[in-house]
């Protein structure tokens, strides 16, 4: 059991990973990976029921997460490697001919923990659907995560497997959304009229759960809260309310550094930031 | 040249049907995924039999197609079916991404091909689909050619580890291969042989090759019919042994030119065994409402058109 005390520090070590591998490969998406570091910390080093040791992509017996922002594998990469998927140094491997770390998570490369590939966004929702509709025909009782971007919600796909897992009663289904306000080309309000993804969801008929994405002990709760929803007949959707490029002053709350690397002088400037707490890869 | 007797017309689609609830006995990682065109598809039985195992999703088929990905993740062996439009253009990317590059056991169970779908028109007759499904990297591309062969291409297609693209269609059409034939994935079958000229046919273009087969026949010319029921992987060498032996094809396919059957086996030719070749298949068109039997004659898809490019291919050796 980590506390939440040590999972925020193990947070800071995750956003250190980040910097480094968006500055190390020149390319990659920071401001995401930092705004979802603290809730997925607390998912893969508390709250997921997983063994790095035997996973298989299967996921037979063990709970599985699906990455449907794709776009964020700094942070799952970090969380990957940190939890014991692979060497911490292949890190530094990101975004480099050759690696298994691509720019978007492959199956193909055969990096372990790797459930399915993503980055066409608004398709995770549906694999993760399918999956915990598998393990509900296999009686298996683990459960199936999925994170989801807001900006991402703007997809169709979205919706359909919003009302597909309702209506097939997925409640070993726990969906979050980096509620992170910003997208590409700017703040998700300024880009399409999203609007209140609370009232939807539950519209659709989902059981919603709204938390604060920074406050380790709340996203804790949200968790355990999402987990006592079982047996319930409801597919849960967390939402997490966040700021993009969080823990990096500069970087915080606009959409400028979605996809941006730092160069040499700002990753520096960043990583002062940020404690060191496990070592650098 | 061999005879093949139409058993009685049959629609492939009903192949299917019956492939798949015997695949679904055979092996319980069978399911089967639908987007509100259960009847259509035939899926009926397998549905009453397999009532867990069949999964509904209402209309939409993107979501569709990534829960049948989800499913194959943990191991089951899901046929998602819709029309060939619907489970090709409309969700090819969901396809190349969860399916393809996703390596997942996925069988896309593609109904109602071609402009044999008839009535409807243009907007759910796919000429393209074979095109597009062929592009995508370890995709297996299967056309079987009458209700027997379907079911058989069915069964093989849940035998197959990965992703598999089986093209079939709404109307009845002469059944006429054997009831008990194994089919064999990648394998071209000479269904009759000849020394003149060969003909390469794909789905319902077989029957109509056959029948081209026997006019030319009556006028002396011999014609190799071969089946190409697996379009990908193509089995190269019974294209260029027969070629080897005719030194001139015609290609018959339910298709337009772009990306078809016609373009494959001419890169064939080309790189292995250059020969006069005439192909006959849409062209480049959009499709209209009509009887399919109008839409075949109509847009040259029958035996008289086959003959034809035969009798020129012949002229140009």
């Amino acid at each position: 059991m980590a506390t939440s005390q040590e999972l925020v520090r193990i947070a800071s070590q995750v956003r250190r990973d980040i910097v480094r591998m968006v500055a190390g490969a020149a390319s990659g998406h920071p401001g995401g990976s930092m705004s979802s570091a603290d809730f997925l910390t607390a998912l893969y080093c508390e709250v997921m029921q997983h063994d790095p040791a035997t996973w298989k992509r299967d996921g037979k017996g063990q709970d599985v997460f699906i990455l449907s922002a794709g776009h964020l594998t700094p942070v799952y990469y970090s969380l990957l490697a940190r939890t014991g998927y692979f060497p911490v140094a292949e890190l530094a491997s990101f975004r480099r001919f050759g690696t298994r770390l691509q720019g978007h998570p492959s199956v193909e490369k055969g990096l372990p923990g790797i459930t399915q590939a993503s980055g066409s966004l608004g398709q995770g929702l549906s694999a993760a659907a399918g999956i915990a509709l598998g393990k509900k025909l296999d009686s298996d009782p683990q459960t199936v995560y999925v994170m989801c971007g807001d900006g991402e919600s703007e997809e169709g796909q979205i919706w359909e497997a919003g009302m597909f897992a309702v209506h097939h009663r997925l409640d070993n289904l726990i969906a979050m959304t980096d509620w992170n306000g910003q997208q590409i080309d700017g703040p998700v309000a300024n880009v399409s009229g999203i609007g209140d993804l609370h009232a939807k969801w539950e519209a659709f008929g989902w059981k919603v759960i709204v938390a604060d994405g920074h406050d380790m002990d709340a996203i804790l709760q949200a968790f355990a809260d999402a987990k006592a929803c079982r047996g319930g007949g409801l597919p849960v959707m967390i939402l997490f309310r966040t700021d993009m490029g969080h823990g990096v002053d500069f970087m915080a709350g606009t959409h400028k550094w979605h996809g941006k690397a730092p160069s040499a002088e700002q990753c520096a400037e960043a990583l002062a930031q940020l404690e060191e707490t496990l070592g650098d890869f | 040249m061999k005879k093949y007797i139409d058993t009685g017309k049959k629609d492939t689609r009903s192949g299917f049907g019956a492939g798949l609830l015997e695949a679904g006995k055979r092996d319980p990682r069978v399911v089967a995924l639908t987007a509100d065109l259960k009847g259509s598809l035939k899926m009926d039985a397998f549905a009453e039999e397999f009532p867990e195992r069949f999964i509904q999703c209402g209309i939409a088929e993107a979501n569709m197609v990534g829960v049948a990905a989800g499913l194959a993740i943990t191991g089951k062996i899901p046929f998602a079916g819709s029309f060939a439009e619907f489970i090709t253009g409309r969700v090819y990317d969901q396809i190349r991404q969860e399916v393809a590059y996703g390596e997942t056991n996925v069988k896309l169970a593609s109904s109602h091909a071609g402009i044999t779908l008839g009535e409807d028109g243009a907007t759910h007759q796919t000429m393209e689909d074979i095109a597009l499904m062929r592009a995508l990297p370890g995709m297996v591309v299967l056309n079987p050619c009458d209700y027997n062969q379907t079911k058989a291409a069915t069964l093989a297609a849940a035998a197959w580890d990965g992703p598999v693209y089986l093209r079939f269609g709404r109307p009845s059409v002469p059944n006429f291969t054997p009831d008990d034939a194994p089919f064999e994935i990648g394998k071209a079958l000479v269904l009759s042989e000849g020394r003149d000229v060969t003909l390469f046919a794909t789905g319902h273009m077989v029957w109509e090759a056959l029948q081209a087969a026997q006019a030319l026949e009556e006028e002396g010319i011999f014609a190799e019919v071969v089946d190409i029921a697996t379009i990908k992987p193509l089995d190269e060498d019974a294209v260029v042994k027969s070629v080897l032996k005719t030194r001139c094809a015609v290609v018959a396919e339910e298709h337009n030119a772009a990306g078809g059957l016609g373009e494959l086996i001419a890169g064939v030719l080309a790189r292995r065994i250059p020969a006069p070749m005439e192909m006959v298949n849409g062209g480049d068109v959009f499709g209209q409402s009509g009887t399919p039997a109008a839409l075949m004659k109509a847009y040259g898809l029958d035996a008289a058109h086959i003959a034809a490019a035969a009798r020129r291919a012949l002229e140009r050796k």
